[in-house]
């Protein structure tokens, strides 16, 4: 609590009302620090209230990510996303800075879009809400079980998921599900579908990675997984577990199983957009590599 | 009952004494004193309308103005005859140009005024000239808070009580603060911001406890009212809206009226396997109370976070009303207007409290002017449906209820479906009104509503991804409804279900509340920024005042230190609908903000941010 006056109340809206706006939309997440080194543990810091977007420096290339959500980023920079952007930034002749947000609802909005940063790494080849640049990656949900479990499990037909306990990811809108959701509620596979939200608890590292240590747990049978996520959590998992690509890879005319990621710069900003574009050619193999140390399962574009 | 109506009659006399005499109205200048008017029945009212509680006076020392939620004031010095002399006595700007929802409070000279996140609490010395500040509160509340909250960092306002300012915190705390010297009382942490809760309804007071409800229904929040002890913060029940009985508190008191609300547990049986756990029916609108019975109302948000297709059954007891004992939290009756909702339709709309004739016979109503975009009556002793009738024209995703099971008739083509075309929705998932409450005024018998016309296309799948999982999401484009508007007060004739008149508003919805005097002066904002008053008979619009943003708080009446009425009001753009006002919302972009884009792409024409209170007298 704090005394204050009409005076000082009036100034401060005068002064910085439209910099708390664009501050308090930013959302969680920290300022424009540069690749931390590994450190402590992750402790969400907040933003300072008046904040406004950084100047556009063409010295930096600024990246938004989430501060908690390996293997894709951390503020640590364990992340597979971190090393490409590292990779990216330096043959740009850029230097790298984060700025930290989790990806939640208005992600795009309250980061990208509102200028606090160049680049947001992981994003589908067709977003409609930035500008994407070639995929540099393309991947597939996954069956994840434990091995020894049985007969693998790969297809969405399979009889045995009438019975099974199947963990899928869910996104927290209610209009919106992962394609595992709805393949599974077409087929009237509902009761035994276990959601494990992909915020999950976030004081907790790394939130999204519990619905495999369900399946490790035997808390499900098998689960339904986006490829980076089950790909690097199964190698953690105390218990082997086997992955299998989903089948069929689309599951009627609009429910793919299997996504092609790109970057995604604002609309408009053709130039970084152009340029990200010469360097994912030319550093390709070295991204390459990258994901396969962190065993995402990479498939080639099917034939659609 | 004979002795309870006694008091009440007494403080009738004191409260109209009050009013025509321009008198304080409140003598006792204690900050712990009584509530200061009291009114069974109202001059000028129709034959057996009679309020259930006391109104507000001098002060307003509640959120929606008294227990009943009328949102009606007895005071009538602004008449329809002098109100086109109003003007601004006093503005004050909070410092925080976001979303100003909810209303002040006016306690013993004082005005409090809860901010936005950071959710600071201003204590204006109405005895100053200009207004002067006494002291501002800074609770600090956690800043992750403002990245979990759906639609805007918005705070409904504050309750008064023992001395205390009691409110919400966007953090999923409940804050009091002493009246006098701002000064921290207590603080208690009810939810958790880590899995998606956040707090941005207005607390309800009954007698010592403090009832606060959650929000956060996207993101796999369990939705849930709790009781607060007002003097410790201490957590006293709470009681969940999803899970088996006991969680619900549904036990022996336990008497929905119609068979599909009957029946043992149905907040687990009516979801796939645990999805009640994280099933959303989150209570972020507004909450009444009966002192007769002793029960609070309030509505529940929608079920989330699956799809419709994924969550077969009625999904209880999201889109639901629901009445509890205030003491125990026990539930007396739950109505669900909307099973299995498929359009977003939370109803977690005002309950309106006023005992009145219907049918020709004394009931005691309910009135909740739904999302769905139908008036619903109930009686709210039993539960039972008086009457469900559509106020907004154009609400075509059912024609009507079967009174015999209080069921809807839903029209099937407009249900949406994952992965298919469902189009011209109406109303759009907005509702033909949001959280921004109605007032009801007993000398007229109608029913004031900032309604929205607008529809919406439910379109297939789109890609979207969170670092995580790709995803489908649907495209929801909202668009303005049929007949040139978008927004509309809706003059509603409780007795006989039917529109009286209306105010159009051509360009945007209207996401004010209302309020209405005992001078039928009804008042209310628009989001272009127009704070307007109208005729509370006619609808004739008789002052308008442009302010400085738009409007999407709820104004009050109250009398000042000098015995002279005053209408209060804040005006700051945001909210859902609003926050596409803000400068880095794309009106481009038809799926920002939950797809209300579409609806909203002329907003920033006529507006922006704003941070202002208004303070405006004869």
């Amino acid at each position: 609590m704090s005394s204050g006056s009409s005076r000082s109340t009036r100034a401060l809206a005068i002064g910085g009302g439209a910099l708390i706006v664009a501050a308090a939309v930013a959302g969680i997440g920290l300022h424009h620090r540069s690749m931390a080194a590994a450190g402590p543990p992750v402790h969400l810091e907040a933003p300072r209230v008046v904040e406004t977007p950084p100047p556009p420096d063409p010295g930096v290339l600024r990246v938004c990510a989430d501060p908690n959500n390996l293997p894709f980023t951390n503020q640590r920079g364990e992340g597979f996303e971190n090393a490409i952007a590292e990779i990216v930034a330096r043959d740009l002749g850029r230097r790298l800075e984060y700025y930290w947000a989790p990806q939640r609802r208005g992600f795009i909005r309250t980061t990208l879009k509102a200028g606090y940063c160049d680049v947001v790494l992981g994003v589908p080849a067709r977003f409609e809400m930035a500008r994407p640049t070639q995929p540099y990656y393309r991947s597939t949900y996954v069956f994840v079980s434990r091995r020894g479990y049985g007969p693998r499990l790969s297809s969405l037909d399979d009889p045995r998921l009438k019975q099974l306990r199947i963990g899928v990811e869910m996104t927290g809108e209610d209009y919106d599900n992962p394609p595992a959701v709805q393949a599974l509620a077409v087929r009237h596979i509902v009761d035994n579908v276990r959601g494990y939200l992909v915020y999950g608890d976030y004081s907790t590292p790394n939130p999204p990675r519990r619905v495999i240590d369900a399946v490790s747990s035997g808390q499900v049978d098998t689960a339904i997984v986006w490829g980076p996520l089950a790909g690097y959590f199964a190698k953690q998992s105390p218990v082997p577990l086997e992955l299998a690509p989903v089948t069929p890879h689309r599951d009627g005319p609009a429910l793919p199983f299997e996504f092609d990621i790109a970057m995604g710069v604002r609309r408009g900003d053709d130039a970084l957009r152009d340029a990200l574009d010469r360097v994912l050619a030319r550093r390709a193999l070295e991204i390459r590599q990258i994901l396969e140390r962190f065993g995402v399962p990479l498939v080639s574009r099917s034939e659609e | 009952m004979t002795q309870q109506r006694l008091a009440v009659s007494i403080a009738v006399v004191v409260a109209m004494a009050m009013a025509c005499g321009g008198g304080r109205g409140h003598t006792n200048g204690g900050s712990a004193g009584p509530a200061p008017a009291t009114s069974a029945t109202v001059s000028g009212a129709p034959a057996g309308m009679h309020l259930i509680a006391d109104l507000p006076g001098a002060e307003w020392r509640m959120p929606t103005g008294d227990y009943g939620g009328l949102r009606y004031s007895p005071l009538n010095a602004i008449t329809t005859q002098n109100v086109q002399n109003l003007h601004v006595s006093t503005t004050l700007a909070t410092g925080i140009a976001r979303g100003h929802e909810g209303q002040p409070l006016v306690v013993d000279n004082t005005m409090y005024v809860v901010t936005p996140f950071p959710n600071n609490l201003i204590a204006v010395d109405l005895t100053k000239t200009g207004g002067a500040i006494k002291w501002i509160f800074e609770p600090h509340p956690d800043r992750r808070a403002m990245g979990i909250a759906c639609c805007d960092v918005v705070n409904r306002g504050a309750a008064y009580a023992n001395g205390k300012i009691i409110y919400s915190l966007l953090d999923a705390h409940v804050v009091a603060v002493d009246a006098a010297t701002g000064k921290e009382a207590w603080r208690t942490r009810v939810g958790d911001i880590n899995v998606g809760e956040t707090f941005t309804g207005a607390p309800l007071v009954v007698k010592n406890k403090v009832i606060v409800g959650n929000s956060g229904g996207e993101l796999g929040v369990r939705g849930y009212v709790a009781a607060l002890d007002v003097d410790s913060g201490k957590e006293l029940w709470r009681a969940y809206n999803t899970g088996p009985d006991a969680d619900v508190k549904i036990g022996a008191s336990f008497h929905p009226r119609y068979a599909k609300d009957q029946g043992k547990d149905l907040g687990v049986s009516t979801w796939g396997a645990d999805q009640w756990k994280i099933g959303g029916a989150t209570v972020w609108g507004w909450l009444t109370y009966d002192p007769e019975t002793n029960l609070f109302f309030y509505g529940t948000g929608n079920p989330g976070p699956w799809n419709p297709d994924m969550r077969p059954g009625a999904n209880k007891w999201s889109c639901a009303i629901i009445a509890r004992d205030a003491d125990s939290g026990e539930a007396r009756w739950a109505f669900q207007t909307s099973e299995h909702d498929a359009w977003d339709y939370d109803e977690i709309m005002e309950n309106i409290l006023v005992d009145m004739n219907w049918a020709g016979q004394p009931r005691k109503l309910l009135i909740h002017p739904g999302r769905t975009g139908f008036v619903y009556v109930f009686d709210r002793n039993t539960g039972e449906l008086l009457s469900a009738e559509k106020y907004e024209p154009s609400t075509n995703w059912a024609s009507g209820y079967d009174m015999k099971t209080g069921k809807a008739n839903e029209d099937p083509s407009k249900r949406t479906h994952y992965g298919s075309v469902t189009s011209d929705i109406c109303p759009s998932s907005t509702g033909a009104k949001d959280v921004i409450p109605s007032a009801f005024s007993p000398r007229t018998g109608l029913l004031y509503i900032p309604a929205h016309n607008t529809c919406m296309n439910y379109e297939g799948v789109e890609a979207n991804y969170i670092a995580g999982t790709p995803y489908l999401g649907a495209d929801v484009k909202m668009y303005p409804g049929p007949g040139g508007y978008q927004g509309e007060l809706v003059a509603w004739d409780v007795a006989n279900a039917k529109r009286v008149w209306s105010v159009k508003d051509a360009v945007l919805p209207i996401y004010s509340g209302v309020l209405v005097t005992g001078g039928d002066v009804v008042f209310y904002g628009t989001m272009e920024g127009w704070f307007k008053a109208v005729d509370a008979r006619t609808g004739t619009e008789l002052w308008q005042f442009h302010t400085a943003s738009g409007i999407i708080a709820n104004p009050i009446t109250f009398l000042g230190p000098d015995g002279k009425q005053y209408v209060a009001v804040y005006s700051g753009i945001g909210g859902w609908m609003g926050a596409v006002a803000f400068p880095n919302i794309s009106a481009d972009d038809p799926y920002a903000a939950l797809g209300v884009v579409g609806a909203m792409k002329d907003i920033k024409k006529y507006t922006a941010p704003g941070d202002t209170v208004y303070v405006f007298g004869l």
